[in-house]
């Protein structure tokens, strides 16, 4: 995006798009987090980009429908020319030439964007791991030995590890103004790197339909400054309620728009036995039980 | 047990379900009632049921694409609404166990049994036609296939009465498909309703395929072929290659949860990504078997109706075979958010925009077609002028959503949901709708209403961007995709306008209904066979054909063969040599594919209800019934040359009086 | 009205629209194996990814008998060259070298079946069935796949057998032969991918 071209369109199908948006973009549009920020930009950038077919088909095509109607005789009728090597070289050379650009700004993005890859901060990352449950977020920070359900908190300008797991269905953990989307799966650890440029409260969603509750798994994302954090992650030590395995498996059961939970304490290596216990049998299955 | 899961229970409480049950079953009972009483029973199975003519399967496959998009509409209006109305406090008038429904079987109903079967209804009418022959290559399979087809559109019609259908989103993505998370018939209703089905396809995938390579008449080289049959070609390969992914994905999905298999579930060893990879193998090829016969028709007509020849054929036909083989390489940009990687996401991604540059070439082709034309417009061409704006709006947010970057914002978001309404509405309906009005004289003997049909235009295009256009707003608002409440008061307006584009588009479908009931009382009879002075071979006969289509198999010479035989002759003057008829070879009427059907289906029924004696019996009635198919050797007969002569005198005195 | 017109018996109009009709059938059944070779392969790479989940349970090198897998091979290849042997016969018009070699080619391919059969109940009674592992629910059905395809190969023979014997060698059998022995030489070389790969990779 160094390139003045690239800023240029940019710049436009910026005007283009928020000018037909105005005030209503508040979520993917609206970015507050370092990621979302480059994820909005790449959106522009594709679509101005693409414009350059786009404008030139929608004007070929009222042209050529109002000039060519049956009824204006005077323009040129050449009911039997279907071929010219220049118009040809032409079509064919004008989307490559467009493609080959936004394939090289997909390549680079594609990788600077991985959410596994970690961000280049000179911070020390927060580690946050989130469980699917059907139908709500629970979120373990291990090194704070604390809990959440559907409620999230961290400092700004720290980089965030997400490592993401399910102990439901598919879901997709999403807060579409910080980060893009991780799928959440049983049986699988998924990462997202992400890290909040200010002070801010975001909407958190699961992207991936997991059955009926689905509609009401939101949660509440909250950067705040490292102060508040830690004033914050002190009062949930206060907590009565602490997060060992019958409190877990309780929280595991159905249940549907659930309101936030705090657990001053999580039983040791609890996010680790979620994902294993679907990779490996349990300890009262041994073999050949079938 | 004697009916196995079977009980009264199953029978729905709800009054929308009652509703709908009640108002299908008036249909049916009307439907029967009039049969009875305008003595049509005789009729309906000797002229339709038993018949192997490709004409006349594709008219059944056409009426039937057009019922199911009635009953996909419909789902389609119930999301509209409760979304208009379930916000904040409201929570709408469908709870989530019913809407979760309506979904799911919206997008099955859409892809399934509307599109597939107007697809293989307008390939059935046609590609004999236009290649001259006198049938397909196997009219017992292909009866067959309508009849399978049939068996799975009316399970899921079922569904809605007896039991229920799944709840899981029209792909079913285990977990939440699998018995532990979807215990009831459901799912079993989309197992058996696709796969049975989808056999249908596979069959009818080779079978057209066979048909376009071996039956072409004299002369008709590959590259003399018309542009739609090129893409038929191209569609039935596809067919041919994604639809055992399909059957062999079903089937595991089937073992998972009848016997206890571990493929894709979350524990003892499954892998439920894998089913995601499997299922877009088979579905990203899908999309494009469905948009490719599109392209097709819109290089019929725009030609046609340019008056002129299609600009760059032979680029046309290397765009789509492009298309076709890369549609094979980018089943993963349906996932990138699963975490594949930096160089995976990157190669899917670029391999997925390399098919706008192909898409993108047949549409400067299409309008260079229109330059220096005579263009007349005609309802085809509205629906084509409609296509080529609105698809280039579609391919543009598909090439924004290839990037992975860009996905990572956009999946599984309503702005998703807009993108491929906007191709598959834009592209594969508008396509089939113009391909249906442009064919319906031929298949008919008369025209469609031109007046109402603009009407039905103007309705669907504004109704589809005035109910699109806020989901793609919707999705930059981070709205996702199968929500049945939200509180975020910004988004009410924005679902309120979607409904009211649904109801414009309602107006539309009705109006089509209109368009087709005053077209059958006007009777704007097509006396020359040749109504809209076409370029190809299905024009060169009477319109609707006789039963073998061609009293005279034609030789070709040239591409666009009748235009340039209608030039020639215009030049020289039609020289009427009256032609010597010979015997023609035809298949046998046979009602044996409704039967196997009919088995087929109370085998799926008793496997969604596990009534096993009933599933044994209909199994082995089905396979019963394939041999004795096979035992009888007097499957065709021949047309006495006097006859064929008799019925083109008939054909040309009507021409003339 | 067009189907009441009075029509005369193909039969007894001569061949001539036969040879036509063989060649579609014939091709169109190629794409037909064209279309299974891919159901396969879709199964065979389902296999690839879960070789290796036994979840705890056995895993191939504990479970085959590879003398007994190849004893199984064996008959199964036989089976085709003995069907070659009856289309040889088909092509001379020999309807009785026909249905000797059907007959052998039958007993053969049960055979194969058969011992397939004591293979799985073996294992299940061993407590190793398809619901123990993602690794044995892939092998179960891949196998699975092949051996309901050579009962269908064994039940399409049977009928055949009855109509050579009541039309003798016709080019309708003979077309009706043919297809099948496309059908039974692809289940061999199907065979031969699940022996190296499920079997022979598996126990290495």
């Amino acid at each position: 995006m160094r390139n003045k071209h690239k800023s240029y369109l940019t710049a436009i199908s910026f005007a283009v798009v928020s000018a037909l948006l105005s005030g209503c973009g508040d979520a993917v549009l609206n970015p507050k987090g370092k990621i979302a920020t480059d994820e909005r930009d790449l959106i522009f950038l594709a679509t101005g980009l693409m414009l350059i077919v786009v404008i030139p088909v929608f004007i070929m095509t009222f042209l050529f429908a109002w000039k060519y109607r049956a009824s204006n005789e005077k323009a040129k009728y050449t009911p039997d020319w279907a071929h010219s090597n220049r118009i040809e070289a032409w079509v064919w050379a004008i989307p490559c030439i467009i493609i080959v650009i936004l394939a090289t700004v997909t390549w680079k993005t594609t990788h600077d964007l991985d959410p596994y890859k970690p961000l280049d901060v000179d911070a020390k990352p927060l580690t946050i791991q989130v469980v699917a449950l059907d139908w709500k977020w629970l979120f373990i920070y291990p090194e704070q030995n604390i809990a959440t359900v559907n409620y999230v908190q961290f400092p700004e300008k720290v980089p965030i590890d997400f490592k993401i797991t399910a102990d439901a269905p598919m879901n997709s953990f999403f807060i579409p103004q910080l980060a893009g989307q991780i799928y959440a799966m049983p049986g699988m650890e998924t990462q997202l790197h992400a890290i909040a440029e200010t002070e801010h409260t975001y909407d958190g969603i699961s992207a991936n339909y997991s059955g009926g509750g689905f509609s009401g798994m939101r949660f509440v994302a909250k950067s705040t400054t490292q102060e508040d954090f830690d004033n914050w992650v002190k009062q949930v030590r206060q907590s009565p309620t602490k997060l060992d395995s019958n409190e877990y498996n309780q929280l595991a059961r159905p249940s549907e728009n659930n309101p936030v939970a705090l657990y001053s304490d999580v039983q040791n290596d609890l996010f680790h036995f979620i994902l294993m216990k679907f990779m490996m049998p349990s300890p009262e299955m041994g073999s050949g039980s079938m | 047990m004697l009916l196995g899961k079977l009980s009264l229970a199953a029978l729905p409480d709800q009054p929308i379900i009652i509703g709908a049950a009640c108002f299908m079953a008036l249909a049916a009972l009307t439907v029967i009632l009039a049969l009875f009483y305008f003595k049509r029973w005789t009729w309906l199975w000797k002229e339709w049921i038993v018949s192997v003519d490709h004409k006349k399967i594709g008219i059944m496959y056409i009426i039937a694409a057009l019922v199911m998009l009635f009953r996909g509409f419909a789902d389609a209006m119930m999301m509209r609404s409760q979304l208009a109305l379930s916000y904040g406090a409201s929570h709408g008038y469908l709870p989530p166990e019913h809407y979760d429904q309506v979904f799911s079987a919206h997008g099955v109903i859409m892809i399934f049994f509307m599109a597939m079967p107007l697809m293989f209804g307008l390939l059935n009418l046609v590609v004999p036609l236009q290649i001259g022959a006198r049938d397909v290559a196997f009219p017992f399979l292909n009866s067959l296939s309508f009849w399978l087809f049939v068996v799975g559109a009316v399970l899921v019609n079922v569904s809605l009465v007896v039991g229920e259908f799944a709840r899981t989103g029209w792909l079913a993505y285990p977990p939440l498909s699998e018995l532990a998370y979807s215990p009831d018939v459901g799912v079993d209703y989309y197992i058996w309703s696709l796969q049975i089905s989808g056999i249908g396809t596979l069959m009818s995938g080779i079978n057209f395929f066979v048909t376009i390579i071996k039956m072409r008449c004299p002369g008709m080289s590959l590259m003399k072929m018309p542009i739609f049959t090129w893409t038929a070609l191209c569609s039935m390969i596809l067919v041919i290659i994604a639809f055992p992914i399909l059957t062999v994905t079903l089937g595991m999905l089937f073992l998972d949860r009848y016997m206890g298999m571990h493929f894709f579930t979350a524990d003892f060893g499954g892998n439920a990504m894998m089913y995601v990879n499997l299922i877009w193998s088979w579905g990203h090829p899908e999309v494009y078997i469905l948009i490719l016969p599109a392209f097709g028709i819109f290089s019929e007509v725009v030609p046609t109706f340019s008056h002129k020849k299609l600009f760059g054929y032979e680029t046309m036909v290397w765009a789509t075979g492009v298309i076709t083989i890369l549609s094979f390489l980018v089943w993963l940009h349906h996932f990138f958010t699963m975490g594949a990687g930096g160089n995976v996401n990157a190669f899917f991604g670029i391999a997925t925009m390399i098919i706008s540059i192909p898409t993108g070439v047949k549409i400067f082709n299409w309008l260079f077609t229109m330059y220096r034309g005579r263009i007349t417009f005609t309802t085809p061409m509205y629906w084509t002028m409609g296509f080529l704006i609105t698809f280039v709006i579609g391919g543009m947010t598909g090439v924004l959503l290839s990037v992975p970057g860009a996905d990572f914002e956009l999946h599984n978001s309503l702005f998703l949901i807009a993108h491929f309404h906007n191709t598959i509405i834009g592209g594969v309906v508008f396509g089939y709708f113009a391909g249906f009005v442009y064919w319906f004289p031929k298949a008919m003997g008369f025209k469609l209403n031109e007046k109402i049909g603009k009407v039905v235009f103007w309705c669907w295009l504004i109704g589809f961007y005035v109910a699109f256009f806020p989901l793609y707003v919707l999705g930059l608002m981070g709205m996702t995709r199968r929500l049945n409440h939200y509180d975020v008061a910004a988004w009410h307006p924005w679902l309120i306008v979607a409904f009211i584009g649904a109801c414009i588009v309602l107006f539309g479908i009705a109006s089509q209904v209109l368009q087709l009931l005053v077209s059958i009382k006007q009777q704007d009879k097509d006396i020359t066979g040749d109504p809209w002075n076409g370029r190809t071979l299905e024009w060169s006969i009477a319109s609707p054909p006789p039963f073998y289509n061609f009293a005279i198999v034609p030789t070709v010479e040239t591409r666009d063969a009748y235009w340039e035989t209608k030039q020639k002759n215009l030049h020289s003057g039609a020289t009427s040599v009256k032609p010597k008829y010979e015997d023609i070879h035809m298949p046998k009427n046979t009602g044996m594919g409704f039967i196997i059907a009919a088995f087929t289906f109370l085998f799926g029924f008793s496997m969604i209800w596990d009534i096993t004696w009933l599933a044994i019996g209909a199994g082995a009635g089905a396979i019963i019934s394939v041999i004795v198919r096979s035992y009888n050797y007097n499957i065709d007969y021949y047309v006495p040359a006097a006859e064929v002569e008799r019925i083109e005198t008939e054909i040309s005195n009507r021409k003339l009086s | 009205m067009t189907m009441m017109t009075e029509t005369i018996n193909t039969h007894a109009h001569g061949h001539d629209g036969h040879h036509d009709a063989d060649e579609k059938a014939v091709f169109g059944f190629w794409v037909y194996i064209m279309s299974d070779c891919i159901l396969f392969a879709t199964i065979f790479a389902v296999f690839a990814v879960l070789h290796n989940n036994t979840f705890g349970g056995p895993s191939a090198k504990d479970l085959f008998d590879m003398r007994f897998v190849l004893t199984e091979t064996f008959i199964l290849l036989t089976s085709s060259f003995t069907y070659g042997l009856a289309m040889l016969g088909a092509h001379k018009g020999s309807k009785a070298q026909v249905m000797g070699w059907l007959i052998i080619t039958f007993i053969l391919g049960a055979a194969f079946i058969g011992m397939e059969l004591t293979e799985f109940s073996h294992m299940v009674h061993e407590g190793h069935s398809w619901q123990r592992s993602a690794f044995l629910s892939s092998f179960f059905t891949l196998v699975g796949t092949h051996g309901l395809h050579v009962a269908t190969g064994l039940l399409w023979m049977l009928m055949l057998m009855v109509q050579v014997s009541i039309h003798g060698i016709t080019s309708l059998t003979t077309r009706k032969l043919t297809c099948l022995s496309l059908f039974w030489h692809f289940l061999d070389i199907v065979w031969i991918c699940v022996f190296t790969i499920v079997y022979l990779m598996g126990v290495m």
